[in-house]
């Protein structure tokens, strides 16, 4: 119970005139993020990281959350209305929603959406709360080796679990730790990679890469579908909200099974993308009427955004107790930790008590805020995606060559954040996940420093990573991730050569 | 600004289309070279056995190494499917408005290191709406001019924060 101590504290700090107002901020910028095509979660908190820097780090990092809980949201009403996925993880929401738009049921759809998020993203609050100390207090014991091995694991995830061809995130990750060794050697203040450019000293920041990957390649993907965009309007009102609500309980097994799909792909770093995808999947397969669906069927928004929801949230676990994000967004969120001076890890648990539980008990708050807001404002959300791309477009570009430049005051960034940009629709083009890129970018230099440190422990010998049960177990595992591609494609090989 | 929007009626001709075979192998081959840079540039510095433990050339090595690897295997398939590979990249259709938008965002990246953030993006925004919304000039120069300018009062005057100014801004004793 000592959990629910801490989680009153945390309540406590989070209920603060003053946090409260962050709070709505964060939820309106980041509904507006969500709404707008080239700002997502992962870019548009890097691109306000820099505004945080003199805050509070409590109060900047609930307004930050809120920011990326109410990018969760936002994503939904333009899948819905438009048909435009405002981010990645509500493409699945499009597949049912839009055509319940077009059967004029979009206030139906829209009030599944949002109630479907908050549910899975209460669940996965929950299971922070009580999950986080356990592994917190766990992980107190880990050395470098184990930590080199959860970063491994972290790793070999992505080529596990990814619908990319595994050479390609292979390629993506291994991309991500050259960008992040360029720059000077931490351990031995030696220049690696920086070819004489004085530019290259500092390295490549992760943000400038967010920036550019998501935000500028995403407009050009946009661009790729022209300039006009063609939505239905939809108007919310009480009774229909009081309607919707009352179908919903019918749906609770879906609920469940998308609640624990996203938690499970958010604390392993799946992320929310693939979790809606597969809960659509699953719904599908599971439902006595899978003809229905793609044609308007509410449990195909109900199970997407719920498991979208839940694996974005969880993946603050491993964010908090471990210092390894489980999605892009949580990157940034880490990102935003280590400038505000605190140590993501197991020891934030100890020394930052007041931080972290501020941040979860934000996180009860900011989605019963998030829900209100959505849906009393949506037609207001709606109007934003009338004004013509002519105009988003090129504002966004100015948004994004502002929000790179301010992370170091540096010309140079903005125009690593133009190559990140091209570099990103190649990428989405081509099938390589950004994802891993990122991440590997992030955690480069930790992962680094826990191998060196584990090689000096062992006398350069990689014996050390299966010297005990549990970095043995956790670095076996690892292995099994990596390799299972090939084993799936060996069993497709045996079956074939059966048949 | 130079390329032709296609015409109504044209057909999806070979010409048109762009196969994704092209962009995969050209892309594999650059992720190659980067990846020589990263095993060379680790050689340089070391990539052994120090007095202080593992070089600093280490782990990129290994890192260049993987990397070598897995982008060989992805330029060698390319090759080996070269001539059954039918998979389209974008259409012209496609490319064409996405050139529309990375012409002037390049542009406007390069006169922002000369010209401050300021102009550039009230030019980047005044053009977009006329050439491709068919703003009104009162419309046009009212959003092109206020975005900046509530920019300017968000981050500079609210935040704190400065952002690039160039010979206009001085000019106005900014």
């Amino acid at each position: 119970m000592e959990e629910l101590n801490n989680l009153f504290a945390g309540f406590a700090v989070a209920m603060t005139l003053a946090n409260v107002l962050y709070m709505l901020i964060g939820i309106t910028l980041g509904v507006l993020i969500g709404v707008l095509p080239g700002l997502g979660g992962a870019n548009g908190i890097a691109i306000l990281l820099p505004l945080t820097f003199s805050m509070n780090p409590t109060s900047a990092i609930i307004m930050l959350s809120c920011i990326y809980w109410g990018a969760l949201f936002g994503g939904a009403i333009t899948s819905i209305l438009f048909n435009i996925p405002g981010e990645p993880w509500s493409v699945a929401t499009t597949f049912d929603g839009y055509p319940m738009a077009q059967q004029g049921k979009a206030a139906q759809a829209l009030t599944g959406a949002f109630t479907s998020s908050f549910i899975g993203a209460f669940f996965a609050v929950a299971l922070i709360t009580f999950l986080a100390p356990v592994l917190a207090k766990f992980a107190l014991n880990f050395g470098p080796a184990e930590y080199f091995a959860v970063q491994l694991l972290t790793f070999c995830s992505f080529v596990g679990m990814s619908k990319e061809p595994p050479t390609k995130v292979i390629v993506a990750m291994m991309l991500g730790f050259a960008l992040a060794a360029v720059g000077m050697d931490t351990v031995t203040g030696q220049l690696r990679m920086t070819y004489g450019f004085p530019d290259l000293l500092k390295g490549f920041d992760f943000l400038i890469a967010v920036i550019g990957l998501f935000g500028i390649g995403e407009i050009l993907l946009t661009m790729e579908e022209g300039l006009a965009f063609k939505g239905k309007s939809a108007k919310l009102n009480p009774k229909v909200v009081w309607e919707t609500w009352k179908t919903l309980p019918q749906y609770w097994l879906t609920f469940l099974r998308s609640t624990a799909v996203g938690c499970w792909m958010g604390i392993t770093p799946g992320g929310a993308t693939p979790a809606s995808f597969m809960s659509y999947g699953i719904a599908q397969r599971m439902s006595k009427d899978p003809e229905s669906f793609g044609k308007g069927q509410i449990e195909g928004v109900l199970a997407p955004e719920t498991a979208a929801h839940a694996a974005g949230t969880s993946a603050l676990l491993p964010m908090l107790t471990l210092g390894i994000p489980g999605s892009p967004t949580a990157a940034v969120l880490l990102g935003g930790l280590m400038i505000w001076g605190l140590q993501p890890g197991p020891m934030l648990f100890v020394e930052h008590k007041d931080f972290v539980w501020g941040l979860i008990a934000s996180m009860y708050l900011g989605n019963i805020v998030g829900l209100l807001v959505v849906l009393t404002t949506v037609p207001y959300w709606a109007a934003f995606l009338r004004i013509p791309f002519s105009v988003i477009a090129p504002v966004i570009v100015v948004i994004c060559a502002i929000g790179a430049y301010t992370v170091h005051s540096s010309m140079f960034d903005v125009v690593m954040m133009m190559v990140f940009g091209v570099v990103g629709y190649f990428f989405k083009k081509l099938k390589y996940p950004m994802a891993p890129l990122v991440l590997a970018l992030v955690l480069g230099d930790m992962a680094e420093a826990s191998f060196r440190q584990s090689m000096l422990l062992s006398q350069g010998s990689l014996s050390i990573f299966w010297s005990n049960n549990l970095v043995g177990s956790i670095a076996g595992l690892a292995m099994i991730m990596l390799f299972w591609p090939l084993i799936g494609a060996v069993k497709n090989l045996l079956r074939s050569r059966e048949s | 600004m130079t390329t032709p929007i296609p015409q109504e009626g044209e057909t999806q001709e070979s010409s048109s289309v762009t196969l994704t075979r092209g962009p995969e192998l050209i892309v594999g081959l650059i992720i190659m070279g980067l990846a020589t840079l990263v095993i060379t540039d680790s050689m340089r510095i070391g990539i052994g056995w120090g007095d202080e433990g593992p070089k600093a050339g280490y782990f990129p090595f290994y890192v260049g190494f993987i990397l070598i690897g897995a982008s060989s295997l992805i330029v060698l398939t390319t090759l080996l499917k070269w001539g059954s590979s039918k998979e389209v990249f974008a259409t012209r259709a496609e490319l064409v408005p996405v050139f529309q938008m990375l012409v002037p965002m390049v542009i406007y990246v390069v006169a922002m290191v000369y010209l401050g953030i300021y102009l550039p993006s009230a030019l980047l925004i005044g053009f977009f709406m006329r050439r491709h919304g068919n703003f009104a000039w009162p419309m046009t120069m009212s959003v092109s001019l206020g975005v900046p300018l509530a920019f300017f009062l968000v981050f500079e005057k609210w935040f704190l924060v400065p952002l690039p100014k160039g010979p206009i801004e001085n000019m106005l004793g900014m």
